[in-house]
């Protein structure tokens, strides 16, 4: 008897307009796991981490957190959110803060803790991940490789339990990537629970428990790294490793 | 003739036609002191042309006397600097009122929960009747009938309704261009305060008004610089100020000099404020592009 997952789905569905784009996701991700969203563009891998964030209402089906549907239309998804870190593939960080401000922000705003209070604490996150120098730099400053350790670290000051990571490489420069990368290799090692949708299938094969392939908006196939990118079942997960690897 | 074929556009003729060797920068050194040459000249020929035309005019003698005054000008100037202190203080209090009443109308059309509805209506009512009524008319209206109640001495005074019927009517088109603002910020930034919790208030209070309101601030400088002039407009129902005291002066001399004072004195404020304006606006598009 496995342990209740931290997250799970439950046949998703989510149209825009009269296209579906998730057409019934199961899914289980447990305390600690890393789990890769692979798939083409348009594959639905974005847009299932946004019905996880609550950002899109899902249509049908259920988003279990620790066992409680937190898909429920009654549920104010704010304080959901909270507990969700999202992080986009453009980095979003707020144009007019620095990287402290646009850190502070949220724990500021939405746990009312004093800026007293929360300085140290953010001062720690940003030396934790080797940003302490970068603190006091405004966005259009920054490599874009730093915005988005930086756009994590945001995520994290709101010492969320989930951190979803939306295609968080494929806007920078090949030589960025890993950076970034090593961050989300730090998060892993320190516990935190992971899912990422991604190009990168390297990271995939070597970090990650478990590998979903999504095509057309459901999960063809899932299973280990070495299950997927070794010994896929489903002809279409051949075919779409071949066109990528 | 198989030259001739291959060369259709006759670039290789063009080519032969050419001087062998060239330095780029003296050729465009030299283009551009021919372009200031032509520019000097042609606007010399219009400012000649002006000067010598004109005065042929039959009334020209009449014109010049009882519009560009020297006499007339010197002795009336002080009063109109004077007078123009009024204009200056209604603008100075009318300026920020505006620019908060304007943002409470902003926010009030973009209120999305169905219980702010009402809110909704109420602005887009007030931008449409605002936006459509001339000034001069919102500030006869109002000028004329509010003390028309029958307030008391302090109330029924013209700079009050004067002053509130300008805040009133500039506040629509500074609340449309705050929405054009808040409009054009990209809805990544929306997501991303979402997905960290924020409620809808902070994400528009801390995120988009912030970028949205600096982002106006170009086309906002259009609308308090027409507010300066329209200032002038509050004169009709009381205040003399540098329009009433110009036509004050004017009756009094019988010469439309001081009308052509004012203008001056409104001239040297707006100008470089349009200026200042067009000179954010060059550097935002810098930034951006």
């Amino acid at each position: 008897m496995r342990p209740q997952p931290k997250i799970e789905l439950n046949d998703v569905r989510k149209s825009f307009g009269d296209l579906e784009v998730i057409k019934g996701v199961n899914l289980s991700v447990h305390r600690g796991e890393l789990v890769c969203l692979i798939g083409s563009s348009g594959s639905g891998k974005s847009t299932l981490l946004r019905c996880l964030n609550l950002l899109e209402p899902i249509d049908e089906g259920e988003i279990l957190l620790d066992g409680y549907d937190i898909s429920h239309p009654m549920l104010d998804p704010q304080p959901i959110r909270q507990r969700i870190g999202l992080v986009f593939q453009s980095f979003n960080l707020f144009p007019h803060m620095n990287a402290f401000e646009n850190v502070m922000l949220a724990p500021r705003l939405n746990k009312k803790i004093s800026r007293a209070v929360l300085t140290p604490k953010i001062e720690a996150l940003f030396e934790r991940f080797e940003l302490k120098d970068r603190m006091t730099h405004y966005p259009d400053q920054l490599s874009g490789g730093q915005q988005q350790r930086v756009a994590i670290v945001r995520a994290m000051a709101m010492e969320p339990e989930i951190m979803l990571f939306d295609e968080i490489t494929s806007a920078l420069d090949p030589e960025l990537v890993s950076e970034v990368l090593d961050v989300v290799r730090q998060l892993k090692s320190e516990g935190m629970t992971l899912v990422l949708a991604t190009h990168e299938m390297n990271f995939a094969r070597d970090a990650a428990d478990k590998v979903c392939f999504l095509d057309k908006g459901v999960i063809v196939e899932e299973g280990t790294p070495d299950q997927i990118f070794q010994n896929p079942s489903e002809p279409r997960t051949r075919a779409f490793l071949r066109s990528v690897l | 003739m198989s030259r001739n074929t291959t060369d259709k556009t006759g670039i290789v003729a063009a080519q032969a036609a050419l001087p062998a060797k060239i330095s780029r920068t003296a050729y465009n050194a030299q283009k551009k002191r021919r372009s200031l040459m032509i520019a000097s000249a042609s606007t010399l020929t219009v400012v000649a042309l002006i000067y010598v035309l004109v005065p042929l005019a039959p009334g020209w003698e009449r014109v010049k006397n009882s519009f560009f005054n020297w006499e007339v000008l010197v002795r009336t100037f002080p009063k109109l600097l004077d007078a123009f202190l009024i204009d200056v203080m209604i603008f100075a209090w009318c300026a920020p009122a505006i620019a908060i009443w304007g943002l409470v109308i902003a926010l009030c059309r973009d209120a999305r929960s169905p219980a702010l509805f009402p809110l909704r209506v109420f602005a887009t009512v007030y931008n449409d009747v605002f936006r459509g009524v001339p000034v001069i008319l919102v500030i006869y209206l109002i000028g004329f009938g509010i003390p028309g109640l029958g307030l008391s001495r302090t109330w029924s005074n013209p700079y009050i309704w004067g002053s509130l019927a300008l805040i009133l009517s500039y506040s629509a088109y500074v609340a449309e261009v705050y929405r054009a603002g808040i409009e054009s910020i990209h809805e990544s930034q929306r997501s991303a305060a979402k997905s960290l919790g924020l409620s809808h208030w902070h994400t528009m209070r801390h995120v988009i008004l912030p970028q949205a309101i600096r982002r106006v601030v170009p086309a906002n400088m259009n609308n308090f610089i027409s507010l300066q002039k329209d200032v002038a407009l509050v004169s009709f129902i009381g205040p003399v100020e540098l329009l009433r005291q110009a036509g004050v002066e004017k009756s009094l001399l019988a010469n439309f000099t001081p009308y052509v004072g004012a203008a001056i004195i409104f001239l040297s404020v707006t100008i470089p404020a349009t200026r200042f304006a067009d000179h954010l606006i060059a550097r935002q598009n810098r930034e951006r592009g």
